[in-house]
């Protein structure tokens, strides 16, 4: 392999593990505060991409994706009123099966609003073919926008989750609900807000990425699975691990193309992810004292 | 079991009969077609049942053991290996000396010598055994939305798989798939000389898949299996080895997924890779939900209804998102199903009861 | 004639030790209980034997067998049979199919008896069935043996829970708090149901917070405070026991 090829194989798979951890993060937020894995966290992705790409139709381009995010936020949020908020102590096995069933309610509403066709953004700076060469390798200008955008959010979450108000009533949510309840902090919205959150990460990761991988009404799912494999990697609930671990499967994917056909490429990160659950379910930078602790 | 227990399904039988006596009547045979497919599919379905209500486990994977029976069949029953026989290979050879093999015409009028569908069904039952069991040892230990992941995970490798493979007709899937005669006379096929019998081998077949199922669940392992999802710890407790209950569960609900796609498959001729998307699995599930999750007989009529409206096309262009939403409003106002909700409305209004 | 033996067992959570160096023996067809203020280890050290929990280190040895390392299901096949602090019948099965859970052990009818009911199958499931139900009998509520075991009242489950540990003819019996949430009245029939099952050569093993209730049934008793134990003796001289009754009793009674 020439060294050209290394480095290209390796920034392309950076780029897709970045998504691969935003979406991830949007697990783990939505599963720190309320135990649920939310089985629509891909969608969130899809929607953001699609939302943006209508909009661009009538709006300049930063406009457009910032729209997209809010509406996003806002679907999320009406998502976990509509849904979630109401139920009394559901068991893991219904909610597992509600938001499994909310993923195919908003692809068919995908498939219906947009079609079966393939869309996309456009590049942000330049086109398809305009390049920057970096370590003697020739790299899209929307490789360095995603890999920025995602830096940017997992260092703004970080700062928000450590020096905001709200971002410490999350955390102490997560740690403790009972006890945050009795400290004032109202869990309820708490779990509304993660989602409005967790749906603006995904879709402002739908968005920067949209031009490179294009976004189609059915890209969720197989996102979700690799980002759940990747909150899985890193140890549920743990960020700033999965940040890694979506650098290690974006990579360990891209890499793989050379030995196996791209068509087998989404069964490498599900066999990793039963690899993984079956050998070391608390992850690999988790600790297996402090994920029995959580109840699965 | 008694005697007395198998009226239900006595009756069940008469009722499938009357079905057809009554489209024979009405001259709408058409219908015994889907009918019968909607048979096959609520066989996988009252398998998938004891795992998701009686072993408390949930398998968004089950599209997968379907895909593993019908394909493994569909291949050996249409490759031809006249080729290799005249290459002298001895597995072959040995399979021609055991009588294993049968020749017939394709659609062009070329002579294939393929494997007798007996020896394909039993070949397609024991590798679905084999890959459940490495699949289910590890996934079992998991739970919650592991197992989901995990077993949605599987589903859709199984998919990919299919959809990549040539030998498995990738996109178009494999076609052309012959009969497959049970009996001298009895014959699994799409014929429409064969309707009305393919009819009956289906409901035969789902008759006695249920009493299987019905005499498990009244019995020892069934009480176990019972035990187990009331409360894993005292099941424990009492000598249950939780794990190997659920596996062996998963396993036989898997045979049951595999039977429905080899004769599924043959009936229809052919399968596509779409047999094995995350939709069906997902679709089977939430039939096992609405139905009530522990039952059985839950599971079988909303397996009956939504399949037959499903295949009929009634659902349109919404058919995935019918069932999206069937998951979603059960979960939230029924968890324990659509006939339960009834009955405890009942009791509700029942004087003794407030 | 020592039939549970436990050596030198620890347990620790983090930095917490439950459970420190604990030893003690039980010998057969007596009634021994294990008792403490809140806190003491009692539980943690009763979930150990019953293998809930890995031991931290040390061994277990019943009927001179090492039990630590099995698993529940497997210690319950040695002949340990056991009942919850609180009840864990199985809801959604009545309170004779609860029972019939508990001769599991004593079965044998498995996945292919279970689908074809072979004769040798239904003999086996009558004799499940009578068993079980002359189990309630004994009891005194085979009354309710068709009733949801969630429908009964607390002390009915109580009984239930114990005719579903009977059921497998245990050799030994773990008991965890049988008298929690019971009135006098309840506690005084359990103590007499807990006595005539060691009469019938069944050994027990008690954990209880109830004074009453195991001063007077219990043949030795020992106590444990902070996760170790610090006396071992009949109920009379524990009693009596200065230490005994100045960190459980003086506390208790304060």
């Amino acid at each position: 392999m020439t060294s050209q090829l290394f480095f290209q194989y390796l920034f392309a798979g950076i780029t897709y593990g970045s998504i691969y951890a935003i979406v991830a993060i949007g697990f783990n937020i939505i599963y720190n505060t309320t135990g649920i894995i939310n089985f629509a966290q891909g969608e969130f992705v899809m929607l953001g991409g699609m939302i943006a790409i209508s909009l661009h139709a009538m709006l300049p381009l930063p406009l457009a994706i910032g729209l997209a995010v809010i509406i996003t936020m806002v679907i999320g949020a009406l998502i976990e009123i509509i849904f979630i908020r109401w139920l009394q102590n559901p068991s893991v096995l219904r909610m597992i099966i509600i938001t499994i069933g909310l993923s195919i309610l908003i692809r068919e509403a995908a498939l219906h609003l947009w079609g079966e066709g393939v869309r996309s953004l456009p590049y942000f700076n330049g086109n398809e073919i305009s390049t920057i060469r970096i370590l003697d390798t020739n790299i899209s200008p929307q490789v360095l926008w995603v890999i920025a955008v995602c830096a940017i959010i997992v260092a703004l979450l970080s700062l928000f989750f450590r020096f905001t108000s709200l971002g410490q009533e999350m955390r102490a949510c997560a740690a403790n609900r009972l006890a945050a309840t009795l400290c004032g902090i109202s869990t309820k919205n708490m779990v509304t807000f993660s989602f409005m959150l967790s749906a603006g990460i995904g879709a402002l990761a739908g968005c920067v990425v949209s031009p490179i991988t294009y976004t189609q009404y059915d890209g969720g799912t197989p996102l979700a699975i690799k980002g759940f494999t990747v909150a899985v990697l890193g140890g549920l609930g743990n960020s700033m691990a999965a940040v890694m671990a979506g650098l290690l499967l974006g990579i360990i994917e891209s890499f793989s193309v050379s030995v196996v056909p791209l068509a087998f490429q989404d069964a490498i990160s599900i066999a990793l992810l039963l690899t993984i659950l079956f050998v070391r379910p608390h992850g690999l930078f988790g600790s297996k004292e402090a994920a029995g602790l959580k109840e699965f | 079991m008694k005697a007395r227990g198998y009226l239900p399904i006595l009756m069940l039988a008469l009722v499938l009969a009357g079905v057809e006596q009554l489209t024979s009547w009405t001259s709408t045979v058409y219908f015994l077609t889907q009918m019968t497919m909607t048979t096959y599919y609520a066989l996988l379905v009252i398998g998938l049942c004891l795992v998701m209500g009686y072993a408390g486990q949930i398998s968004l994977g089950h599209a997968g053991f379907f895909a593993i029976g019908g394909y493994t069949s569909a291949v050996l029953t249409t490759f031809d290996l006249t080729p290799l026989l005249a290459r002298g290979n001895g597995a072959v050879s040995l399979l021609s000396a055991a009588g294993l093999l049968v020749s017939r015409d394709n659609l062009y009028g070329e002579t294939l010598l393929s494997v007798n569908p007996w020896l394909a069904c039993v070949t397609a039952i024991i590798l679905t055994i084999v890959i459940a069991f490495f699949i289910g040892i590890p996934v079992l230990k998991l739970k919650g939305h592991y197992l989901a992941m995990a077993t949605l995970g599987f589903g859709i490798i199984i998919y990919r798989v299919a959809l990549a493979t040539e030998i498995f007709g990738e996109a178009d899937g494999i076609s052309d798939v012959p009969g497959f005669p049970l009996l001298p006379g009895v014959i699994v096929s799409g014929d429409f000389s064969n309707r009305v019998q393919n009819y009956y081998i289906a409901c035969v077949l789902l008759l006695i898949g249920f009493a299987l199922l019905q005499n498990l669940i009244d019995s020892r392992v069934g009480r176990a299996l019972r035990a187990i999802h009331g409360s894993e710890e005292a099941a424990n407790a009492m000598g249950v080895d939780t794990a190997r209950y659920k596996l062996y569960t998963f396993v036989l609900s898997a045979v049951y997924a595999a039977i429905a796609g080899i004769f599924l498959t043959h009936y229809n001729g052919g399968i596509g890779p779409s047999e094995a998307g995350i939709m069906k699995s997902v679709r089977y599930v939430a039939i096992v939900a609405i139905g009530g999750m522990a039952n059985l007989w839950g599971a079988l009529v909303m397996a009956g209804l939504l399949n037959f409206l499903s295949l009929r096309g009634m659902f349109g262009s919404y058919d995935d998102a019918v069932f999206g939403v069937i998951l979603i409003v059960i979960m939230l106002f029924a968890p324990q199903g659509l006939l339960r909700l009834q009955l405890w409305h009942l009791f509700k209004k029942s004087p003794r009861d407030s | 004639m020592t039939l549970l033996d436990i050596k030198d067992v620890n347990k620790h959570f983090g930095g917490l030790l439950a459970v420190s160096q604990v030893s003690f023996a039980v010998r057969r067809g007596m009634i021994k209980s294990v008792i403490g203020p809140n806190g003491a280890g009692k539980t943690t050290l009763f979930n150990l034997i019953a293998g809930n929990l890995p031991l931290g280190s040390g061994r277990i040895f019943f009927d001179d067998r090492p039990i630590h390392g099995l698993q529940p299901f497997q210690i319950a096949r040695r002949g340990i049979s056991r009942t919850f602090q609180n009840i864990k019948l199985f809801p959604g099965m009545t309170a004779l199919e609860n029972v019939m859970v508990g001769r599991h052990t004593r079965s044998r009818a498995g996945f292919l008896g279970g689908l074809f009911h072979f004769p040798a199958t239904r003999r086996e499931e009558e004799a499940i069935r009578e068993k079980s139900f002359a189990l309630l009998q004994l009891l005194d509520i085979s009354q309710h043996a068709d009733a949801e075991a969630a429908s009964l009242s607390f002390g009915q489950q109580r009984a239930v829970e114990f005719a579903r540990a009977l059921a497998s003819e245990p050799t030994l019996l773990l008991l965890d708090e049988p008298a929690a949430g019971l009135n006098i009245y309840e506690t005084a029939e359990i103590a007499r149901l807990i006595t005539k099952i060691r009469d019938q050569g069944i050994t027990v093993l008690l954990v209880e917070h109830d004074m009453s209730l195991v001063m007077d049934i219990s043949d030795e008793i020992v106590v444990l405070s902070f996760g170790q134990k610090i006396a071992e003796d009949i109920p009379s001289a524990i009693q009596q026991n200065r230490e005994v009754i100045q960190i459980y009793l003086g506390e208790a009674d304060a």
